[in-house]
């Protein structure tokens, strides 16, 4: 009758490094509609966060207003979070990043909280490499008030109603690249084996790292015409690159993968595995990765996977030089130096 | 894999674990989801259709469903389903189950049947045969019906009313009674002229312990089905101050139980065994401990003590029991010698078949340990007419079994007389699929999984208890223990059924399921498909549900094995790929009739104004 979850689980349920099962990483029971491609992201994360051995309570769960930005509920209930303003979660992920640099940031985000009202915001908060991971769960329309179309809606989608969407749509992935995005992916709601390794290695990342998902809307965006639907999506996706997250304290035997495999290392130790598709493509090359996204576009087809990596990039804390202690740990000396000390900043700008 | 043929109806009917462990497949979710709505009588009947005897079995039965129930599996203890039962029997309205008997047609149909026996197998012969207008003659040595019911199981376990009742039931239905009279030769039943016969005589003779000072003893050495019966029927009335008993069994339970309560201050019971190996149910070994009966394990009997004339102790070798890595016990004896001091001793060590009334020249042959050749299908023995079932056809099992027995023994008797092959014409099983959407989250059955441990039935006091042996010592579930037991059953009967045409693979099912049976994947062959699954494979007696080819290429590979049937799959799959539908298993009857298992609470009344 009523719609809960019973508290009984798999009696054999695997635990990670910290001993716990998937379950401490639940949330609270969706409502979104049944079949949103936001509840597999929602899933994605919790075996994401629970396989890098994260503890809860490190993560910090950032969002702002859609159907996309209610699903925080959904997962990790016990993380901190902040449900913001519409277009405004850079921003305070910024502020909470400052404030204390140990958080892990995940910030989901839909198309219209990211590519309307928040389009100034995301281009700022990748220009600045904020070490997050910033999840759009995109699925061309505005959902939560019936489906008009977004702007990622692709020029020729046709809606609900039938009417073709005539505009250019807002490619995110072309966007972040061209602003200096220092991991950029693309993947799908409904391809978990690719879209786990993918959230892994973005976590890992010091850095900005965005992945672009699309995520059906199986109420107002799911009918054939739709180029964001489960069908059609399947039908044009083609993985550029195939990712394996790799942790430090793992050893990588090349032959476990099929194909030629390439390592990339990350900032920690950590490193991601790609086994490329294609001989030629290097996602550590920027001008590559542009080129390929706008070939496969012309080809009607969706690139997916992990586009582009910039494993050595200089976050913001490196570049503005904050202490390693999270700031809001800094004692009253620490953060009020004193007389002499604001003595010999201002004698060092004489 | 191939794909799961959800169209053959064992498929859901292994699903249901309860039903499928039970011997007569009493659908069991189907009567609990009956006293969760506080409808006792109604819960009566679908047992009382598929198990005769619900009332003694919900004291009594050997719960083969209760270490098979699903909820053993993902929770410390399965439903109390034996108790749930009994609260159905205790709490049902006699009036309306009166109502709802069989109408016994008036004209007979000119067959005639004899019973040997007139314990569960023979009782539940006659119950299918009686409503099909057979004339069923019952025999039995004892003054009343209910076999081994009455005279192996005490009543302090199993009150005279309650089996009474059930056995009247079958015997108003208008069996004609042979009471008091023992069969000694089945070429004087055949000259009868009898239309076939039912042996369903037990196994009554029980084993003896032939050890030194056996004989001398002879006078205080009881042997115990023998000695039950005894008690039972009010020859013995009460025994010595040190009893020991011998066995380790559920018989040997009841044994010092009963002697406990007939003069026995120091009683014990003394098993080879470990403690953990013995043949009791953990129950009723519980039950003794909590009436102050030691359980001596690792005691392997060396001697009756005699002196003057009297049994005063018995000698034990302590024995130590050991394992090997296939399982197989060695027992092997410590050199220690044990005495029990005692003024009885009561042989409680199991017991044989015997059929010495049986001419060997009347066209049924026996086999190995000198037991009939029966079917294991239709029961028959080599003589076309003569049918066994219950402890008679394949040695001592239990109740259940016993009317399991006799449902397809019946089954067997009216093909037979009929003119139909007995192995050939068996009815198909009675089965529907319904489904129980209602509505958004709104299911036809309470698909909440709610925490409750298994619930706690009631005794009495230990002394009031023992203060007479006809008190019933257990006083079972209230009703709000009851309807908390209730809700515990998972419905497992309420299947999830997928619809490969209708998924669109949006992984909602997969991501929502609190127990993770459902994976989407590559199919492969069964045993690579399991090590791939979302969640380990625990359980490879239970089958795997899989779908045929989806658009993606892949396959739904459900695991059955710990699925809540919470229903959630169901309610987050936009496409109703995924539905909820009770399925209903009955065990076909004589007659081809299936068991009216959904009556309603007048359908009885109707039926017989209609016979009027």
């Amino acid at each position: 009758m009523s719609f809960y979850k019973p508290n009984f689980r798999h009696p054999a349920a695997p635990t990670n490094e910290l001993g716990l099962t998937a379950k401490a990483y639940e949330g609270g029971i969706s409502t979104l509609c049944a079949g949103c491609g936001h509840d597999s992201i929602s899933a994605a994360i919790i075996q994401a966060v629970w396989g890098l051995n994260i503890e809860p309570h490190r993560v910090a769960k950032m969002s702002g207003i859609g159907c996309s930005s209610k699903s925080p509920n959904y997962f990790l209930s016990k993380a901190h979070g902040f449900n913001s303003v519409h277009g405004r979660m850079p921003s305070v992920t910024t502020g909470a990043n400052v404030a204390n640099r140990d958080l892990m940031y995940i910030g989901v985000s839909g198309d219209g909280d990211t590519a309307s009202i928040g389009m100034g915001q995301f281009a700022h908060v990748i220009r600045r490499n904020l070490n997050m991971m910033y999840v759009v769960e995109n699925n061309g329309c505005y959902g939560l008030t019936k489906g008009q179309d977004s702007a990622t809606a692709d020029q020729g989608s046709k809606s609900k109603k039938g009417r073709i969407n005539p505009f250019e749509a807002i490619d995110l992935v072309a966007l972040a690249l061209d602003l200096g995005a220092t991991f950029v992916a693309r993947s799908f709601s409904g391809d978990k084996e690719q879209l786990v390794p993918l959230m892994k290695a973005a976590m890992a990342h010091k850095g900005f790292a965005i992945i672009d998902v699309v995520s059906p809307c199986v109420t107002f965006n799911n009918h054939a015409g739709s180029t964001k639907s489960y069908d059609h999506t399947r039908e044009h996706v083609q993985a550029g690159s195939v990712v394996d997250f790799v942790p430090m304290a793992q050893e990588i035997t090349l032959d476990q993968i099929k194909g030629s495999t390439q390592n990339v290392s990350l900032h920690n130790g950590d490193s991601v595995r790609l086994s490329k598709l294609s001989d030629n493509y290097d996602p550590t090359d920027r001008h590559n990765a542009i080129h390929t996204l706008l070939e496969h576009k012309a080809q009607d087809k969706l690139m997916t996977g992990l586009i582009y990596l910039e494993p050595d990039s200089e976050n913001f804390h490196e570049t503005l030089n904050v202490p390693d202690q999270p700031l809001n740990e800094l004692k009253e000396d620490v953060l009020c130096p004193g007389v002499s000390a604001l003595k010999s900043i201002n004698d060092g700008l004489r | 894999m191939k794909a799961t043929d959800i169209s053959n109806p064992e498929y859901f009917h292994k699903v249901v674990d309860c039903q499928y462990a039970c011997p007569a497949h009493t659908p069991v979710p189907e009567y609990i989801r009956l006293i969760g709505q506080r409808r006792y009588s109604d819960a009566y009947m679908v047992n009382w259709e598929s198990n005769v005897f619900p009332g003694v079995l919900g004291r009594t039965c050997d719960r083969p469903c209760e270490p098979a129930c699903r909820r053993g599996r993902v929770d410390e203890e399965p439903v109390a389903i034996c108790r749930l039962k009994r609260v159905a029997a205790d709490n049902k309205d006699d009036d309306n189950v009166n109502a709802r008997m069989p109408v016994i047609p008036t004209e007979k149909n000119g067959k005639k049947i004899a019973l040997i026996g007139a314990g569960p197998a023979s009782l539940t012969v006659a119950r299918d045969l009686m409503p099909l207008g057979y004339e069923v003659d019952l025999y039995d040595e004892n003054p009343k019906g209910g076999g081994f019911m009455r005279s192996q199981i005490p009543s302090f376990r199993l009150p005279e009313a309650v089996l009474d009742q059930e056995v009247d039931y079958v015997l108003d239905m208008g069996v004609t009674r042979h009471f008091n009279t023992r069969v000694e030769s089945m070429k004087g039943i055949l000259d009868k002229g009898y239309d076939a016969v039912f042996v369903g005589t037990g196994a009554p003779k029980a084993k003896d312990l032939r050890i030194p000072g056996r004989d001398e003893a002879d006078a205080n050495i009881h042997l115990g089905i023998n000695w039950l019966e005894n008690v039972a029927f009010e020859h013995i009335d009460k025994i010595g101050e040190k009893v020991v008993i011998v066995g380790g069994g559920n018989t040997a339970m009841d044994c010092c139980r009963t002697a406990k309560r007939i003069g026995g201050d120091e009683v014990s019971v003394t098993v080879r065994s470990t403690y953990e190996a013995m043949k009791a149910s953990p129950w009723e070994k519980d039950d003794t401990l909590a009436e102050g009966i030691p359980i001596l394990a690792n005691h392997s009997p060396k001697e009756f003590i005699v002196e003057n004339g009297k049994l005063v102790a018995m000698t034990f070798n302590v024995v130590e029991s050991s394992y090997d890595e296939n399982g197989k016990r060695t027992i092997k004896e410590t050199g220690e010698v044990a005495t029990v001091e005692c003024t009885d001793a009561i042989m409680a060590i199991g017991q044989d078949n015997a059929f010495p009334w049986i001419e060997r020249d009347v066209g049924i042959e026996f086999g190995d340990w000198d037991m009939p050749i029966v079917d294991k299908v239709s029961f028959q023995s080599t003589n076309q007419k003569v049918f066994f079932g219950g402890d008679a056809a394949f040695g001592p099992e239990n109740i259940i079994t016993a009317v399991a027995h006799g449902h397809q023994a019946a089954i067997s008797i009216d093909l037979f007389l009929n003119g139909s092959s007995v192995t050939e014409a068996r009815p198909a099983p009675g089965t529907n699929l319904v489904s129980t959407k209602m509505g958004i989250h709104q299911w036809a059955y309470d698909s909440d999984v709610i925490d409750d441990d298994r619930q706690a039935s009631a005794h009495l006091p230990v002394e009031q208890a023992l203060s007479s042996r006809k008190i019933e010592s257990e006083i079972g579930f209230d009703l709000d223990a009851a309807f908390i037991e209730a809700e515990r059953c998972l419905n497992c009967d309420v299947q999830t059924v997928f619809v490969e045409s209708k998924c669109i693979e949006c992984d909602g099912c997969t991501d929502i399921c609190p127990t993770n049976c459902i994976t989407f994947i590559n199919n492969e062959e069964e045993d690579t498909l399991r090590d791939k699954l979302n969640a380990p494979s625990l359980n490879k007696d239970t089958d795997l549900y899989v779908s045929t080819d989806l658009p993606t290429g892949r396959v739904m590979v459900k695991d059955e094995d710990v699925c809540l049937h919470c229903g959630l799959c169901a309610e987050r799959c936009p496409t109703s790929a995924w539905d909820m539908q009770k399925f209903l298993y009955t065990v076909t009857k004589a007659g081809n009739e299936p068991a009216p298992i959904l009556v309603e609470q007048t359908g009885g009344a109707k039926k017989q104004e209609q016979a009027a």
